[in-house]
């Protein structure tokens, strides 16, 4: 798990205001050509196509070229995969990759698993993080300014760092080989109460007063006023956790050995051991461990790279 | 999880900030039960921070404070824990081993951090325009982050499997000699660089991306009036307004190098020959395949005490050189 704000505010992003413009440009011809536009009597003149995309095609097809590989090849015959040399696109449409995944593996189960993880992750960070940065950015209470610098200083403690007494921790907790050590990691983390907490702090305090005068105590501003203007901090710690815990491999590695609890990158990891050469069953577990994550991200393209600004959540 | 955030800089200083605080001036004037109510307003509050943050220290300061008494141990998890004092450092210094993990996680520090700073600078300024497709092209460029390490590895272990692989396929075809890539020494730890580059160059565009759209059109604009050409409007102009988002991009990805370990793991695990075997690989293989909880505690120490050197040194270094990225 990682955590990054960009050089901006957090508020800034969290407030979900489109940073990434393509109306605001440093294209310099652009904006030559815009002035020429203004000035130039209404006359519009058809711009001939950018020289930028004889730059932007081949880049990103290469940046597009492993995936189609890996759909292809989850769809190709196994024996077209090992021929020499292998064609890209294959003769005919195979789905034994598919079949022989679903048949010799418990995919399914693995991905029920990731679901749970991901879901619960989701569910508990909503509800703890924005509870706890609610009450950091607007309750005063003792106490407050030591709990904030404690949860600060964790932030520059790395993973590895934990894994070794985490693990000796869960395992006489009896979590070990139980889906619960992949899903207590997930439940809250720094970074989403820090979101939280800058997101409530760009809130103005008025409203909460307004609320008060009413007659609202905390709780009812708090779920009845704040929360429903917080959806785009929400969001983005929705979309942190769901990167994060589904993608997660170190730690269900060490914590989880029995198969029943594998997640879906854990199980996929260790099918590839005792796979290695059947690379269409493998392109296809792929494509199910991957898949769900690119639909996500074609929707919510706009949350995913507010997450991504915000989080340098990888690896 | 190690992080360092400008949010969170910013957060800490504000929570310096305290107003001066007032002390209640003997306070004979209290009423009865103001001191209840100043205890349930406490508890109210910590009844909000409390759940969250007892999980989040449960899960790191007492773990972290855990791991240094490990490190002074000799352990494997069943039998009686041995203190053993530094004798787990002094191993440390002189475990080859591990100085050549070191060395071969500073190789791929030294291929990846370069090249994803760079390559988030050129594709920021490339998708950094109003052209059609651009939609197209940022999607094509942002959505390999989302793949998970584990099917990044299977992925290049057949992009670049020497026999089958399509790599190999187009440098035949471009009459190119085939390579060994993964299962070459020399070569194992450049292909796990690129597709590691592969998958995080969105992070390292994103955030350029952001901060091109900061600069001000105003001074790009007065700098083509001036003469200057678009090569040197960007070097001179746009590349230093950049400079807190560069020292802060190369410290992340550097962060994130010094921890490789899934890539690794899914792809040579460490192999061939050792040559990829990086830090927290070397931490994972003690810690877990050999049950040295103690050892690969102070691995791990060794590792947090080197992030922390690198992140301090580089803000230092930029705080001189005038530019503040945190």
């Amino acid at each position: 798990m990682a955590i990054t704000t960009s050089t901006r505010s957090v508020l800034d992003v969290a407030g979900a205001s489109p940073r990434i413009d393509s109306a605001r440009t440093l294209d310099a011809d652009a904006a030559a050509a815009g002035g020429r536009v203004a000035s130039g009597a209404g006359r519009r003149k058809r711009r001939r196509p950018s020289a930028w995309h004889l730059f932007l095609i081949p880049v990103s097809l290469l940046f597009l070229i492993p995936f189609l590989q890996m759909f292809l090849a989850s769809v190709s015959p196994e024996k077209e995969l090992v021929s020499f040399p292998p064609p890209f696109i294959p003769s005919h449409l195979d789905f034994g990759g598919y079949a022989g995944l679903f048949a010799e593996s418990n995919v399914l189960t693995w991905l029920l698993n990731t679901v749970i993880v991901s879901t619960v992750g989701i569910a508990s960070h909503l509800v703890l993080c924005s509870l706890a940065g609610y009450g950091f950015a607007r309750l005063k209470f003792r106490g407050r300014q030591l709990g904030i610098f404690m949860i600060l200083g964790t932030i520059m403690i790395p993973t590895q760092l934990l894994m070794i007494p985490t693990y000796i921790l869960f395992s006489q907790l009896g979590l070990v080989n139980t889906l619960g050590a992949a899903i207590v990691p997930w439940l809250s983390s720094a970074f989403g109460i820090f979101l939280m907490r800058q997101f409530f702090l760009s809130l103005p305090a008025e409203l909460e007063e307004s609320g008060m005068l009413d007659g609202a105590n905390r709780w009812q501003v708090f779920t009845r006023i704040i929360l429903p203007l917080a959806k785009p901090a929400l969001a983005t710690l929705a979309i942190f956790t769901l990167l994060g815990s589904w993608n997660d491999l170190i730690w269900p590695l060490i914590a989880i050995n029995d198969p029943h609890a594998f997640t879906l990158q854990l199980g996929l990891q260790n099918f590839q051991g005792t796979r290695r050469t059947q690379w269409s069953l493998l392109m296809a577990g792929n494509v199910v461990a991957t898949l769900p994550l690119i639909v996500f991200f074609l929707f919510a393209q706009k949350q995913f790279v507010q997450t991504m600004t915000l989080s340098g959540l990888k690896g | 999880m190690s992080a360092v955030t400008a949010g969170a800089r910013r957060a800490s200083t504000s929570g310096g900030r305290t107003p001066p605080r007032r002390i209640p001036p003997s306070r004979p004037a209290q009423r009865p039960g103001a001191r209840l109510r100043r205890w349930k307003n406490d508890l109210g509050g910590w009844a909000f921070v409390a759940p969250a943050s007892l999980l989040v220290l449960g899960l790191s300061i007492f773990p972290a404070g855990w791991a240094l008494l490990l490190s002074t141990q000799k352990w494997d998890g069943f039998s009686e824990p041995v203190a053993v004092g530094g004798k787990n450092f002094a191993k440390l210094a002189t475990d080859d081993k591990f100085w050549d993990a070191v060395v071969h996680t500073g190789i791929y520090t030294a291929l990846f951090v370069p090249a994803s700073v760079l390559a988030g600078l050129f594709l920021a300024v490339a998708l950094n325009r109003r052209i059609r497709f651009i939609g197209v092209y940022r999607t094509a460029i942002f959505v390999p982050f989302v793949a998970s390490a584990a099917a990044t590895g299977i992925l290049s272990t057949y992009l670049f499997n020497p026999e089958f692989g399509l790599v190999n396929n187009v440098l035949r075809t471009i009459g190119l000699p085939a390579q060994g890539w993964l299962e070459d020494r020399n070569q194992a730890m450049v292909v796990i660089a690129i597709m590691a580059l592969w998958g995080s160059a969105a992070f390292t565009t994103v955030i350029y991306l952001a901060a091109l759209q900061d600069v001000p059109m105003e001074l790009l604009e007065a700098a083509r009036l001036d003469g200057a050409n678009r090569w040197q409007a960007f070097w001179r102009v746009v590349w230093p307004q950049l400079a807190p988002v560069t020292v802060f991009t190369t410290i992340w990805q550097t962060i994130q190098a010094i921890q490789l370990f899934d890539l690794v793991l899914t792809t040579t695990k460490g192999g061939p020959l050792d040559s990829t075997q990086t830090i927290v690989y070397y931490l994972w293989h003690e810690a877990f395949v050999e049950l040295n909880f103690g050892y690969g505690s102070a691995v791990a120490w060794v590792l947090f005490g080197i992030t922390l050197i690198i992140t301090v040194g580089v803000v230092l270094y930029g705080r001189r050189s005038g530019q503040e990225a945190f």
